[in-house]
């Protein structure tokens, strides 16, 4: 991520994965009537930067690659941030030279959150963790990412114990199981909570707003671009 | 009674009728055989508690603390199992004030979020949304004015003050000193009259927008800012010499709830409980926004470890933001005039939003302006209204240095005009899972010094 120290030479970004196509004026909501119903738009994600990646980028993602074998040279430095992704059986590996390796030294895990993206067979959970090295003032981003079927991941509390409650609220929130978590229950909603809430198959809810001879709609049902 | 007594398995018999005994046999296998045999005691006739209780000769008893309990600084729930007066074992239980703010706000655009950010962490809430529309700019790669950035320093470092002493207060008030507590919600009032002149809320401001601040100064803002300086520099001392030497207080916050460099490290930790510990970690100095590397000021740490540093950090801090809100005094007197907003249209909304003497939001002129003078500003209001701007796809994890600690915002963007993912990293939420690390072995009493050391605003943990 950005390194305020370094002049932000941010490498060329390689072609987008186009994964969905926006259709029409409007994304959800009533008909379309404004007689764009034609347009297309896609929506880009994932670009995978090419190397040189710049800044100080290149020196850490070769230092993971020398030290984790088999973890590909996939990286993304959108925004001037340093984005790796890292297959979910390298993630241990991967957090563990993280933490160990004097030239890395990410100390700290500041924030595991997930990204539910229904549109991508086989990889539908996108479980991002930012690493902090205070050392050499960097933030690295790992996305790690797993199918709906089998939503199963290596806990990474043994290496950032401090991941723990992050971990019990992706749980909660996204039903991803982190296997070696030393108690991995729900933590922000009651403990028989049926559903995952931040799915995005999951409802939002809310009832319509009645007013003298209108009706709005509840937000997940109102109109949107 | 002797109807249901027939029907009570005979080991209870002689037990009183609210006290919940664990009929679960002793366990070899079990690591700790005392968590075996539990009563879960809730309200009522404590001595028939107690009596049963000798009877049995288990001494442990778990108490459920919270989440309505006034010491927990909100809805926090702990677990607490005691020997006597000592914790065994605690267990923070959150999520009683969880709101679904990261959801809702997957369904509004980009600019209503400041609105749904600024109810998380309520106690600081201009932390929120300034985090929150820093990584929209990030994605958006837009610059704000530069007196867009000095309000914004200035509304964070009065946050600040305001938080802290929130937190000094409260802090204060758990251990029996009252009057730390009078006297911080009087300053406090101080700093949450101004934002009210300023934005019209005094708490919940969504004043910060993306692109920049909602409103600049009012008419007598600067006037008014001058009287908050001068009351902050007349009254802060009075804490110092209340606490700094107090006896008692030293004896309840001193060598209570230790967490080391090594124990913060591993737990995560940041802001006054980190710098506690003697690491000057300030994101405001390492990766600076906001202009904040144009301002002078120090960054406190404190070597005790304990709560009595934390105390120290945070009171030495708000010395420090009055130091910077007196640099952003002598910047807004040279930025007069200059946008408090975006000009871009696409981001900015037309016309200079004003609020009118009647105190109504919508001046006329502005909306004279607005409706009567420029097509085009009709134009981009009416979509900005209505549809919202567009944010290029990608993500990003912005960073500030909160009251509290590191409070981060990961924003996932689809290229809509609606987030298509936000989550919070919450101080308060990162901080409170080393509650057992800093109570267990220790008093019940300390308990309470040990959160209120950490500062937890329960808006903030749930979401």
């Amino acid at each position: 991520m950005t390194d305020t120290t370094s002049s932000g030479v941010v490498a060329p970004q390689s072609a987008p994965v186009v994964r969905t196509v926006r259709k029409g004026m409007w994304g959800t909501g009533p008909g379309d009537v404004s007689g764009f119903g034609g347009i297309s738009r896609p929506v880009e994600r994932h670009l995978r930067a090419s190397r040189p990646y710049g800044a100080w980028y290149d020196e850490v993602v070769d230092r993971f690659l020398s030290l984790v074998p088999g973890l590909p040279d996939q990286v993304n430095t959108e925004y001037q941030e340093l984005t790796l992704y890292v297959p979910k059986d390298r993630l241990l590996d991967v957090v563990r030279v993280a933490r160990d390796d004097a030239r890395l030294r990410f100390e700290t895990c500041t924030s595991v959150s997930g990204v539910h993206y229904p549109d991508e067979p086989g990889t539908e959970f996108h479980i991002v963790y930012t690493l902090l090295s205070m050392t050499h003032n960097r933030r690295v981003r790992l996305e790690v990412t797993v199918p709906d079927e089998d939503p199963v991941l290596d806990s990474v509390t043994s290496v950032y114990p401090h991941v723990n409650w992050h971990e019990r609220e992706t749980w909660d929130m996204f039903g991803v199981i982190f296997t070696g978590h030393p108690g991995l229950t729900r933590i922000l909603m009651p403990d028989d909570w049926d559903g995952h809430p931040q799915r995005k198959d999951y409802p939002l809810g809310g009832i319509p707003v009645e007013f003298k001879g209108a009706v709005v709609p509840p937000p997940d049902e109102r109109r949107s671009y | 009674m002797v109807d249901d007594k027939d029907t009570r398995d005979d080991r209870v018999d002689d037990a009183p009728t609210h006290a919940v005994v664990d009929d679960e046999p002793r366990d070899a296998t079990d690591a700790n055989p005392r968590r075996a045999m539990e009563y879960l005691v809730q309200g009522g006739d404590f001595d028939e508690v107690v009596a049963a209780q000798r009877q049995r000769g288990d001494e442990t008893v778990v108490i459920n603390m919270g989440p309505q309990h006034p010491s927990t600084h909100g809805v926090l729930r702990l677990e607490v199992e005691l020997d006597g007066e000592t914790v065994t074992s605690i267990r923070p239980g959150i999520g009683f004030l969880h709101t679904g703010i990261e959801k809702s706000m997957e369904y509004r655009t980009w600019a209503q979020g400041s609105a749904y950010v600024t109810r998380m962490d309520y106690v600081a809430p201009i932390f929120n949304e300034v985090v929150y529309c820093l990584a929209v700019e990030k994605m958006l790669g837009i610059e704000v004015p530069e007196r867009a950035d000095v309000l914004r320093v200035l509304v964070m470092e009065l946050g600040r003050i305001s938080s802290h002493l929130v937190a000094i207060g409260t802090g204060g008030m758990e251990i029996g000193a009252l009057t730390v507590m009078t006297v911080g919600f009087r300053e406090r009032e101080m700093i949450l009259d101004f934002f009210e002149a300023l934005c019209g809320t005094r708490m919940n401001h969504a004043y910060v927008r993306p692109g920049g601040v909602s409103i600049d100064l009012p008419e007598n803002g600067l006037a008014r800012l001058r009287t908050v300086i001068e009351w902050l520099h007349k009254h802060l001392p009075e804490y110092a010499g209340f606490c700094n030497e107090n006896p008692i207080f030293k004896a309840r916050m001193s060598n209570v709830a230790t967490m080391d460099l090594a124990q913060a490290m591993s737990m995560g930790a940041s802001g006054p409980v980190l710098r506690a510990t003697g690491y000057p970690w300030d994101l405001r100095k390492k990766q600076p926004y906001c202009g904040y590397e144009g301002y002078d000021f120090d960054v406190i740490t404190w070597d005790t470890c304990d709560a009595y540093g934390r105390f120290r950090v945070r009171l030495s801090e708000m010395w420090e933001s009055l130091k910077i809100i007196e640099q952003c005094y002598q910047k807004l007197e040279q930025t007069a005039g200059q946008p408090h907003m975006c000009t871009d249209p696409k981001f900015g909304m037309p016309g200079d939003l004003t609020v009118g003497p009647d105190g109504q939001g919508n001046s006329f002129a502005h909306v004279k302006n607005v409706m009567g003078q420029s097509m085009e500003g009709l134009i981009h209001h009416f979509k900005l209204v209505s549809e919202g701007f567009r944010v290029p796809r990608g993500q990003v994890y912005q960073t500030i240095e909160s009251s509290k600690g590191e409070l981060g915002c990961h924003l996932v963007s689809d290229g809509g005009t609606r987030p298509y993912r936000v989550h919070f990293r919450d101080p308060g939420f990162h901080h409170l899972q080393s509650v057992p690390t800093m109570c267990e072995g220790g008093m019940l009493s300390d308990v309470i010094v040990a959160i209120a050391g950490l500062d937890p605003v329960l808006g903030g943990v749930d979401r």
